[in-house]
């Protein structure tokens, strides 16, 4: 079996020391090797950003695509081969606002897919300006006298389009990430890692110290149930979506790959693409 | 006796137009005629003035014709519309209903049959449809037992009940007008037809049926006009082979699926028309910079922006072609018939999973959605080739190598392995990368990906990449052109041809890379050449300018209002060019 440093290649992350996004990397590669994958049974596909070089820097099938675009490349590999461990990842503005239509979408559409954002409130990669997750009044060079628009809360949205995982989660705190990734890529169906992942460089108000003092982890209410789903966006809501830990999990509801007519087990891409002609004359017969 | 015969059916959308052109001409395949269909209808569902035309002819026809013999209408508007059409001496077959009247200054028979009232009187005014269609088989003089096994077909799941219902309807439409014309009319009499069944699809049922024998298993796309019939025959059939239909939130995720999907291995393709085709080329840009297959349709429509959704347009060429930002290799290819609409398809496939490019194949509206005959299809001709997909065990990496996937070779094509492959593991990004597909900003490896990926097409000709009938060594004209205006310009040729006037006939399948060497001699031989599109700043005629030259000979034949070409409109410019 795999350890997680077979899921370690010699590529050198380009990302800024101290980068939140070091921390999610180590716990996927940590996760993986806990459930038990090899490298070749994992394909994580990243979207544009700092974050999104992810993908390159794990020993497993990589792509790289195109901003905001993680979850359909996603979503088709998934399709193609369900065989396959399939994670997206990319950053909040990857995710929150070019992609957003896509995260909608991928969360109702329900696929066996992990789905990790690394958060940090602002663009990285594009050097420093306003993402929808930024507070309000926050300050930018897109965004020099603050943002004056509302910020976004991806939990909610995730939960009223009919998320079946939802989890949220801190660079900090790699035992939980961990743990949380495992139970993300075990849940059949998809399931949304959001981290808190800060960039040291842009963000100065969003730091590792400011994170640390109003995280509300779920591990101090015992009597928190993640199936209920009311009280899960309570628990958004009061905590104002800075809550860590498993917030809701749908055990039941299959995922789209099951309900497929016609959709068989094994991959597809390991099935025949040769047409019989028995099969060919039927469907020409059609046509008369 | 005549040879062909065209024959229109108008009315409200939504009010059994389709229905009666449908059961009408599945009769007519059935005694073997071949057929050609065209259909007049705006963007709504009920309510607004639609019509279908069909040709009908005892040998191969692929245009619309000039006039009309015989129109349906079901109500005023149908004739007013469409009666200057008619040539003289035609026959209108309207509903008593609206007590229809002949413009002024059309001369035509008049038949109004109660077409309404039949229909209520048998139990339904949705049974017009079959009033109508009786009336006007009947009025050829075709056999009725043809007819009514057609009807029993359409209707026989429905139970014996409306099979009979609906046969009465028939009867009784026919013996209304019989009586009213004194039996059937002589100079509508068609020669009878070979009695060899044809198929009988629309284009875009061409690409989906090429598209299964191609292997293509998944689909991603997003409704849209002219192209939606394509995902929904996919979705009929693609379950029975393991395969499924996405309908996706927009072109985008529909694209960029395709492109997960193929990298996994599965033959997947997404169709659209122009606007979709829009929001997909930072999608194309990234299937031709990573090296993944994938395959678009693109129904021509009138553009741009929302244009004219239904209607004919060859307006995204230069898109088709220079769309996407950067420089990419990729393969453009325009089916001109409903045959290449499906043997096109398994090329497309082919090629882009050989060459590792993305594959466009271009078709305009009158080609997606007009209901033709079609030549038998050849199961023979099915060939499924991977290129140079490794299936096979692959030999232990280095420690931490990654294999190859972008390796510089000779063709400049390099082998692909599928995601879950024992020592295959490569990374694949849209950021310029090395030979194992790590991003690399070096100017020397930049330079040499560069020209291996833009190489890999240098020499690419797709199975008849032009089509040309030159009987002709200098002709008069010639004709350039692509898709589906090819049986227009024959029609015309053939008239030209009695007028003493020699023309050539190039039609150009394969847009991009341009085939110049394949299209140059017929330029050279031509006294002038004349480029016919529909479109307004004449696009096919600049490429063949910008790729072969001759720009003294080229001039453009346009139209550009929504209609296709018809033959008349090619003679006459034709005969004022020459
Ligand atoms: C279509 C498109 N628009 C804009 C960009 C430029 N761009 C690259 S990354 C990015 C945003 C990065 O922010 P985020 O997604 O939060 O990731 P981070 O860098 O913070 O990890 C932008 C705007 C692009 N690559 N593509
Ligand atoms: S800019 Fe910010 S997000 Fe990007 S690598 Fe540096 S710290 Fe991380």
């Amino acid at each position: 079996m795999a350890t997680f440093k077979e899921f370690r290649n010699n590529v050198k992350p380009n990302w800024c020391p101290g980068c939140g996004d070091f921390s999610v990397q180590a716990a996927i590669q940590r996760a993986a090797a806990n459930i038990g994958l090899e490298p070749e049974q994992l394909a994580v596909i990243s979207g544009i950003g700092c974050s999104g070089r992810i993908s390159g820097y794990i020993n497993a099938y990589g792509l790289h695509g195109i901003h905001g675009r993680a979850l359909p490349i996603a979503q088709g590999v998934k399709l193609a081969n369900r065989e396959l461990t399939v994670i997206a990842s990319g950053g909040d503005g990857d995710g929150f606002a070019i992609g957003m239509g896509h995260t909608v979408h991928a969360i109702r559409r329900n696929l066996d897919i992990t789905y990790i954002v690394m958060d940090n409130q602002i663009y990285g990669l594009t050097k420093g300006q306003t993402s929808p997750r930024s507070a309000e009044g926050f300050k930018t060079k897109s965004t020099p006298e603050g943002s004056i628009e509302n910020t976004l809360s991806p939990l909610e949205i995730a939960l009223s389009a009919g998320a079946t995982f939802v989890a949220q989660s801190f660079s900090s705190d790699l035992k939980q990430l961990t743990s949380l990734i495992e139970a993300g890529l075990k849940h059949k169906g998809f399931s949304l890692i959001n981290v808190f992942s800060p960039c040291v460089t842009f963000n100065k108000v969003n730091t590792y110290d400011w994170f640390k003092e109003n995280i509300v982890n779920l591990d101090q209410f015992p009597d928190y149930d993640p199936s209920n789903r009311i009280a899960a966006m309570n628990k958004i809501m009061e905590t104002n979506g800075m809550l860590t830990g498993l917030i809701y999990q749908d055990k039941e509801r299959k995922p789209y790959e099951d309900l497929v007519v016609g959709f068989k087990p094994e991959a597809l891409a390991k099935q025949d693409l040769t047409l019989s002609r028995e099969d060919f004359d039927k469907l020409l017969a059609e046509f008369k | 006796m005549i040879s062909q015969l065209s024959w229109k059916i108008g009315g409200q959308q939504g009010e059994g137009v389709e229905s009666t052109d449908r059961i009408f001409s599945t009769a007519l395949n059935r005694l073997g005629y071949y057929l050609y269909g065209y259909r007049h209808f705006s963007s709504r569902i009920k309510g607004g003035h639609t019509n279908n035309k069909i040709r009908i002819s005892t040998k191969p026809i692929r245009a619309i014709s000039d006039d009309l013999d015989i129109l349906v209408a079901f109500d005023q508007e149908s004739i007013d519309l469409n009666a200057k059409e008619l040539r003289s001496g035609g026959v209108i077959v309207a509903d008593a209903k609206f007590s229809p009247t002949v413009p002024e200054g059309i001369e035509a028979r008049l038949f109004a049959v109660p077409i309404t009232a039949i229909a209520e009187e048998l139990g339904t005014s949705l049974m017009k449809n079959m009033v109508a269609s009786g009336a006007s088989w009947a009025l050829l003089g075709l056999p009725l037992e043809v007819f009514n096994k057609a009807v029993e077909e359409e209707f026989g799941r429905k139970g014996p009940a409306v099979v009979e219902k609906n046969v009465e309807a028939v009867k009784r439409g026919a013996e209304f007008i019989l009586e009213q014309a004194g039996g059937p009319l002589e100079e509508f009499r068609l020669e009878e037809a070979d009695g060899k069944q044809k198929l009988f699809m629309i284009g875009n049922e061409a690409l989906g049926l090429g598209a299964i024998a191609a292997g293509c298993r998944l689909m991603s796309a997003y409704p849209i006009t002219p192209a939606s019939e394509i995902m929904e025959y996919l979705i009929k059939k693609l379950p029975k082979f393991g395969g499924t239909v996405v309908q996706t939130e927009d072109e985008i995720a529909a694209a960029t699926m395709a492109i997960g999907a193929n990298y996994a291995g599965v033959r997947t393709m997404t169709a659209s028309a122009g606007p979709g085709l829009s929001l997909m080329m930072e999608a194309i840009g990234l299937s031709g910079m990573t090296e993944t297959p994938l395959v678009i349709i693109d129904t021509q429509r009138g553009g741009p922006s929302t244009g004219l959704p239904t209607k004919q347009e060859q307006s995204d060429i230069n898109a088709l072609i220079y769309g996407t930002h950067g420089e990419i290799p990729k393969v453009v290819i325009a089916p001109s018939t409903i045959e290449e609409c499906f043997y096109d398809m398994i090329e497309a496939f082919n090629v882009a999973e050989t060459y590792q490019v993305p594959v466009i194949v271009a078709t305009d509206l009158q080609l997606s959605l007009g209901k033709q005959s079609c030549e038998p299809l050849d199961y023979e001709k099915i060939v499924i080739e991977r290129g140079k997909l490794q299936t096979g065990e692959l030999p232990p990496l280095e420690e931490h190598k990654m294999f190859k996937r972008y390796e510089f070779t000779e063709d400049g094509i390099s082998p692909r392995v599928l995601p879950g492959a024992k020592y295959g593991i490569h990374h694949v990004t849209g950021v310029e990368h090395d030979q194992e597909g790590r991003p690399s900003e070096s100017a020397a490896n930049r330079k040499l990906m560069m020209e291996k990926r833009l190489g890999k097409l240098r020499s690419l000709r797709i199975r008849d990449a032009i089509k040309a009938d030159a009987p002709s060594e200098a002709p008069d004209l010639l004709i350039v052109a692509m898709g589906s205006t090819g049986g227009t310009i024959d029609e015309a040729r053939t008239r030209l041809a009695a007028e003493g006037i020699t023309t050539n006939h190039v039609t150009v399948r394969q847009l991009h890379p341009f085939p110049s060497d394949l299209v140059e001699p017929y330029l050279k031989q031509a006294k002038k050449v004349v480029v016919l599109e529909n479109n307004a700043t004449a696009q096919l005629a600049n490429l063949i300018k910008q790729n072969v030259g001759y720009h003294d000979k080229i001039e453009s034949l346009l139209k550009y209002d929504g209609t296709p070409f018809l033959p008349h409109e090619i003679e006459k410019a034709c005969k004022e060019m020459k």
